[in-house]
């Protein structure tokens, strides 16, 4: 399995903002086990929220490397606050927008929305926000005193450079 | 702004980052040994005090970066007198009276209290004005 938990970018507007999508689906394989069957109930698929805030830091993290043109090791460094209201299951799609606070060569904060989109009555229903997770993400090569890193960057590998191209967003040289 | 009135927004600063109560946050708590701030949560500190007050934090302005990793300001594990010149020229919002006593590099973190954080406002400000 891969490690990535959006499926597409939306719109990026550069050093400001970045909307993500993500379809919840049965073919993942931990929501069988988030919540399996036990004697007093039947099993019970659910996204687990700590994915759902690696999506948001997938989300953000994208738009803080995109400012530097993926130059930078970006990680997240602290998870300032996530707060979620209501499950997310299998057809679902959860929508996450990500916007940068403050940044500087040091790293970044950024809020996030998530919100939730389900198909009800025959057609999908409205976005409804289910969520805000604010991140901090730090620019490692500038963090860590002489700490040698290898010289590729491995925060943003080929599967994102994937999602980038097939979500017709354009990568910096 | 009144000292007190900064206060209070610092103290409504280190609450949101470093999810501590409001009565931890006293004006000797250290922010690292007592309060529990981690390097990331200087950078987080940081941002939160630019928004709430309006100026711009260069960096290592804040906090000291680099002086204790250089040989020339370090011997033995302690600060040598070198790199406390250097330490209180770069941070004049520091009380350096508890690192004087105490030289071990260990020791820096602790002069950074709320109330040097608050000190640092004031300059801030003052500048600013």
């Amino acid at each position: 399995m891969r490690w990535m938990w959006i499926d597409r970018v939306v719109e990026l507007i550069p050093r400001e903002k970045l909307v993500a999508i993500k379809g919840v689906s049965l073919a993942e394989e931990h929501l069988h086990d988030h919540f399996p069957a036990t004697s007093d109930r039947p099993a019970t698929p659910i996204m687990p929220m700590s994915l759902i805030v690696e999506g948001m830091a997938q989300t953000a993290g994208v738009l803080v490397g995109h400012a530097e043109a993926f130059r930078e090791k970006v990680v997240l460094a602290k998870v300032s606050k996530a707060e979620l209201s209501e499950d997310a299951v299998p057809g679902d799609q959860l929508r996450y927008t990500a916007t940068i606070e403050s940044m500087t060569d040091m790293g970044a904060s950024t809020k996030g929305v998530i919100e939730l989109i389900r198909y009800e009555g025959g057609a999908p229903g409205e976005p409804r926000e289910i969520g805000r997770v604010d991140l901090m993400f730090s620019h490692l090569d500038n963090n860590m005193g002489g700490v040698e890193f290898p010289e590729h960057n491995f925060v943003f590998g080929e599967s994102f450079r994937t999602l980038l191209r097939s979500s017709g967003v354009e990568i910096p040289a | 702004m009144t000292r007190d009135e900064i206060f209070d927004s610092v103290r409504e600063v280190l609450v949101d980052a470093l999810a501590v109560d409001d009565d931890e946050v006293t004006p000797e708590a250290k922010l690292i040994a007592d309060l529990g701030a981690e390097s990331i949560d200087i950078l987080d500190i940081s941002f939160k005090l630019e928004q709430a007050f309006g100026f711009k934090i260069a960096q290592g302005e804040l906090f000291p970066e680099g002086v204790t990793q250089d040989p020339e300001f370090v011997e033995g594990g302690k600060v040598t007198d070198k790199g406390l010149e250097e330490l209180k020229g770069r941070l004049p919002h520091f009380d350096f009276t508890s690192l004087e006593a105490d030289r071990s590099v260990g020791n820096v973190a602790n002069i950074f209290t709320v109330d040097a954080l608050v000190d640092f406002c004031e300059r801030k400000l003052q500048t600013a004005a």
